[in-house]
């Protein structure tokens, strides 16, 4: 009896060492995870593509931007879970963008600013409030040296709190004061710096 | 009667499955050993390392390479218990996200905008205590900051930041 038990296990384990191989064949599937994850990117490059073919170059930025804006009054809204989204999207946008018909030099200023923005709105798409918020803050400067590059379609403005982390800047289409970083707490808090064109 | 009986047989049959269930636990726990475990060791420390880049005091240095230079550059001190599984898996997935984070061996490769968001979240996360991980303090006592370690820290950080 004891014979037949221990040929089992010994079976059992052959068995599963079989298995495991077989599992690690598996594991190279999951590898190709991350490529789908490229190909959805390269895709949404394509769209970008058609878009900048029937507008103007800086539709790219312009997207980016309305991405933005969605953010920033999910932040007013103090609506994690709106943010979290919001960021989300940003990602896929930012990762898409066209460098295409900018200057060697644009470019790679625009490059910097948009891994920098990108690993922001990664952090804004899984974290708490506060934590959104302190990377909103730093997507915001990301964003207004973006924009100072490939200019923004149509008006913004760039506003400020001096009250947040030693004086924070944010940006806005419209010149009323409603703050992102505070929201329903100190929703008038703040100033309009200056018009951006 | 019947009653004696059945359970009995139940009970019988419960210690079955529970040795089986056992039997099956070790063997799987066998077979996942053989795993092949990418481990994130290097001999050489790039140029780019942000103690070599930085005029670093010896002690920052210290409590960066005990707290942090395991998980956040190429080269991690494995405890002996880290290449058994499901241990080593749990710590692979860890020091890929770390270091996918914050890579302090190629900090130099990092533009200065780039060095001012990591400062900046370096600073927040040992302020807010959310860094070193609790489940790396757990086992790696010395890698937690005292109130002074802590300070000494965030002002040095403050200070590389504001210097860029």
């Amino acid at each position: 009896m004891k014979k037949v038990r221990v040929t089992t296990t010994i079976l059992a384990m052959a068995f599963m060492s079989l298995t495991a191989m077989s599992c690690k064949d598996g594991k190279t599937d999951d590898a190709a995870m991350p490529m789908s994850n490229e190909m959805y990117v390269e895709s949404t490059t394509e769209n970008a593509d058609e878009m900048a073919m029937n507008t103007n170059q800086s539709s790219n930025a312009k997207q980016v931007i309305a991405d933005y804006m969605i953010l920033k009054e999910a932040l007013i809204a103090t609506d994690k879970d709106a943010a979290a989204k919001a960021g989300n999207q940003m990602v896929i946008t930012l990762k898409g963008f066209e460098y295409g018909t900018y200057t060697a030099e644009e470019q790679k200023e625009l490059k910097d600013i948009i891994t920098d923005a990108v690993e922001h709105a990664e952090h804004i798409g899984k974290s708490e409030m506060d934590h959104q918020r302190e990377h909103f803050k730093t997507l915001s400067k990301d964003m207004l040296d973006m924009v100072a590059i490939t200019g923004a379609d149509g008006k913004m403005y760039k506003m400020s709190c001096p009250m947040y982390d030693g004086g924070s800047a944010w940006l806005s289409m419209e010149k009323e004061v409603k703050n992102p970083y505070y929201g329903s707490k100190m929703m008038s808090c703040g100033k309009m710096e200056k018009e951006i064109n | 009667m019947s009653y004696v009986l059945t359970s009995y047989i139940l009970r019988e049959l419960s210690m079955k499955i529970l040795k089986i269930v056992a039997l099956i636990l070790l063997v799987a726990f066998i077979a996942i050993q053989f795993f092949p475990i990418e481990l994130n060791q290097s001999d050489t420390v790039p140029k780019t390392d942000f103690l070599l880049v930085n005029n670093v005091p010896e002690s920052i240095q210290k409590k960066l390479e005990v707290s942090c230079y395991d998980c956040h550059s190429n080269n991690t001190h494995y405890p002996w218990y880290s290449k058994i599984q499901p241990t080593a898996w749990f710590l692979e997935d860890h020091i890929k996200e770390g270091k996918a984070e914050l890579n302090f061996n190629e900090w130099n490769d990092y533009s200065d905008r780039r060095k001012n968001s990591k400062l900046k979240s370096i600073i927040n996360q040992i302020k807010d205590e959310e860094m070193p991980l609790e489940s790396y303090t757990y086992i790696h006592g010395n890698a937690i900051f005292s109130a002074d370690e802590k300070k000494e820290m965030i002002q040095f950080m403050e200070q590389l930041r504001n210097s860029l």
